[in-house]
């Protein structure tokens, strides 16, 4: 039964691999299943503006209110600056924190329905997987904070075309930091069982402590400025506010009073997005190390 | 066989204590229908994870397309499809983004990636059904969908775990005729397991593997004449003393099988006379057939191999059935 067979002459059998061009095509098919997925959900698009309402007009209003009636204004006597428009890159922050957190939970999904079992035995570096899904994870982080910008001149935040061209790299270095973060936690987890885990003890944390609802440059105790510096959020989120609150006309003085500083002076944002980026290649390296070490 | 595709030699893993294959040797030829057969816990799904690459071996040799597990396993990757025993497609993606991820993912080249795709889904006749969401798919048009994704980088073996696992008799039927269909039209080597004993039948040789090692090799007919003769099976009341009055007085070894007694006759017809008129107990049914495998695998072993209750990992796996293609 061989000789025939085995000389089959039209079949383009595998004969080399090239793993360099196939782990690059790979994290671009993982990518891109990342964003079919998400552009087929369009419920998640939906829902995922409910939150940002709730907490822009309920918890951002409600809270508003009370603040306007003790001070002139959020950023200090004399200034305008509302608490809901002081929120609102919080809230851009938070958005790009769940959706890239949730997103790199999908791989305990992918290896809870199998899915993930394709792509692992396929001829490729196992980088490619860890590469692959926080990009896409990243990406529709970015898209989901983007998305929240249409409630811009709700809350009285003016935005510009150049403002919201700048954003973009801005949300979606924000977004890779935390995505590899997810990815990192993800290729380590074997059971969804440890979803509520990552919900209550990195997720709710990270979103607390990173001033999206606070400002970092207040009287905060030792402890807490401790913890919130340690918060990679921290960084993007007031790196998000520096951009999107400088655009809208509010003076760099109460930006660097509300925001984030180290040994009593403001971090600049240039500073900001070098820490998101080393963190970014940290946790990616770490979620790389991940795949390679364990199935 | 001039040059196999598979080649195994002396294949061991063991887990702590716990010896899951013992001893394996095999040779699968190009083009060949192998069958892994075996009951649940029987070293199938270990052996064929370690020619796939999953799983280390403790020790032994293992060659698949000229190449050695151990030595380079992305190489045998490439050269091997796969369909496992748990579906691993993604629900929201359709059929043809299915195999679109799978060409990507093996370099298929971008000029005829198309057609590829074209040809492996007709060859499971989905084309239809290409463009629809895999979650409003059945279960067998899945396992084709897996089928068609095996083979979609044209690999020289492809590898089935349980592939009819959970299908209706019907299904399982179907994709018996697409496997023979890829076959002939890919010149693949396909090396599948089962349980299901009536599905070897389908295969050119098939190795009957019991606990960790195999006791039979051979083409379904090969196997089938180590039984000889015809399967006879009573039904008494009296089953010890039926037993014993086969072994004193006719001198045939019987087993008991789900209430009632086998044994192997030359000729069933002329034996039936002669079961009446000597033994004594009463008799209340008698059957007889020509030799099944599952008749191989009781003389072989002394066991039926049969559909043991439910293990919580199937319960797990059904529940992965049902919610497999579900939102996730």
């Amino acid at each position: 039964m061989s000789e025939q067979v085995l000389s089959a002459p039209t079949l383009p059998r595998a004969q080399s691999v090239n793993i360099r061009g196939a782990t690059l095509r790979a994290i671009y098919i993982i990518w891109k299943r990342d964003l079919i997925r998400y552009g087929r959900d369009r419920m998640r698009l939906l829902a995922s503006l409910a939150q940002p309402i709730l907490f822009l007009f309920v918890f951002g209003s409600g809270l508003s209110s009370t603040l306007r009636g003790t001070r002139g204004g959020f950023g200090g006597p004399g200034s305008s600056l509302q608490y809901v428009q002081f929120i609102f890159p919080g809230i851009i922050g938070m958005s790009v924190l769940f959706t890239s957190i949730l997103g790199a939970m999908s791989i305990v999904w992918d290896r809870e329905f199998g899915f993930l079992k394709e792509v692992l035995v396929a001829p490729i570096h196992r980088s490619a997987v860890a590469i692959g899904k926080t990009l896409g994870g990243a990406t529709q982080a970015m898209l989901q904070g983007l998305v929240i910008l249409i409630l811009a001149p709700l809350v009285g935040v003016k935005l510009t075309f150049v403002g919201v061209v700048e954003l973009i790299p801005l949300i979606f270095l924000f977004a890779f930091a935390l995505s590899a973060l997810g990815v990192a936690v993800a290729a380590r987890m074997r059971t969804m069982q440890g979803f509520q885990v990552v919900m209550n003890f990195l997720m709710m944390p990270m979103f607390f402590l990173a001033g999206a609802l606070f400002p970092l440059g207040g009287n905060l105790p030792t402890w807490l400025a401790v913890l919130t510096h340690l918060d990679p959020a921290s960084y993007g989120i007031d790196a998000l506010r520096r951009s999107v609150l400088s655009a809208s006309g509010v003076p760099a003085a109460i930006l660097d009073k509300l925001g984030l500083s180290l040994f009593g002076s403001p971090l600049s944002i240039w500073t900001e997005l070098a820490v998101l980026i080393a963190f970014g290649v940290l946790m990616l390296g770490l979620a790389v190390y991940g795949f390679r070490q364990r199935d | 066989m001039s040059q196999p595709v598979i080649s195994v030699h002396d294949l061991v893993k063991t887990y702590g204590k716990v010896e899951a294959v013992r001893g394996i040797d095999l040779e699968v030829g190009a083009g060949e229908i192998f069958g892994f057969l075996g009951p649940n816990g029987a070293g199938k799904s270990t052996t064929i994870s370690i020619l796939c690459t999953l799983i280390r071996p403790t020790s032994g040799v293992a060659e698949v397309a000229g190449i050695d597990v151990l030595k380079d396993p992305s190489a045998v990757r490439a050269r091997i499809g796969l369909v496992f025993q748990d579906p691993s497609l993604d629900g929201q993606l359709t059929g043809r983004e299915n195999l679109d991820f799978h060409a990507y993912l093996y370099g298929l080249p971008a000029a005829t990636r198309r057609q590829r795709i074209d040809d492996a889904l007709s060859i499971v006749e989905l084309t239809d059904r290409a463009g629809s969401t895999v979650l409003t798919y059945s279960g067998g048009m899945r396992r084709r969908l897996e089928i068609a994704r095996g083979i979609l980088h044209y690999p020289q073996v492809l590898f089935l775990d349980e592939p009819t696992l959970g299908l209706d008799p019907q299904t399982r039927n179907k994709i018996w005729d697409y496997l023979h269909a890829v076959r002939t039209r890919e010149h693949i080597t396909i090396f599948m397991t089962t349980h299901y004993m009536d599905e070897a039948e389908f295969c050119d040789r098939i190795a009957i593997i019991d606990q960790g090692k195999i006791v039979a090799l051979g083409t379904p007919a090969e196997l089938k004449s180590k039984v000889g003769g015809d399967v006879v099976s009573i039904a008494t009341p009296d089953m010890a003393g039926a037993a014993e009055q086969l072994r004193t007085v006719m001198h045939l070894e019987s087993t008991q099988v789900d209430g009632t007694l086998q044994f192997e006759v030359p000729d069933s017809s002329s034996f039936m006379p002669r079961l009446f008129s000597e033994l004594t107990v009463p008799i209340t049914t008698v059957s007889a057939r020509r030799p099944s495998l599952d008749d191989v695998f009781l003389k072989l072993t002394g066991r039926a191999i049969r559909e043991q209750s439910n293990t919580s990992l199937d319960t797990m796996r059904n529940m992965g059935r049902i919610w497999g293609g579900g939102r996730r």
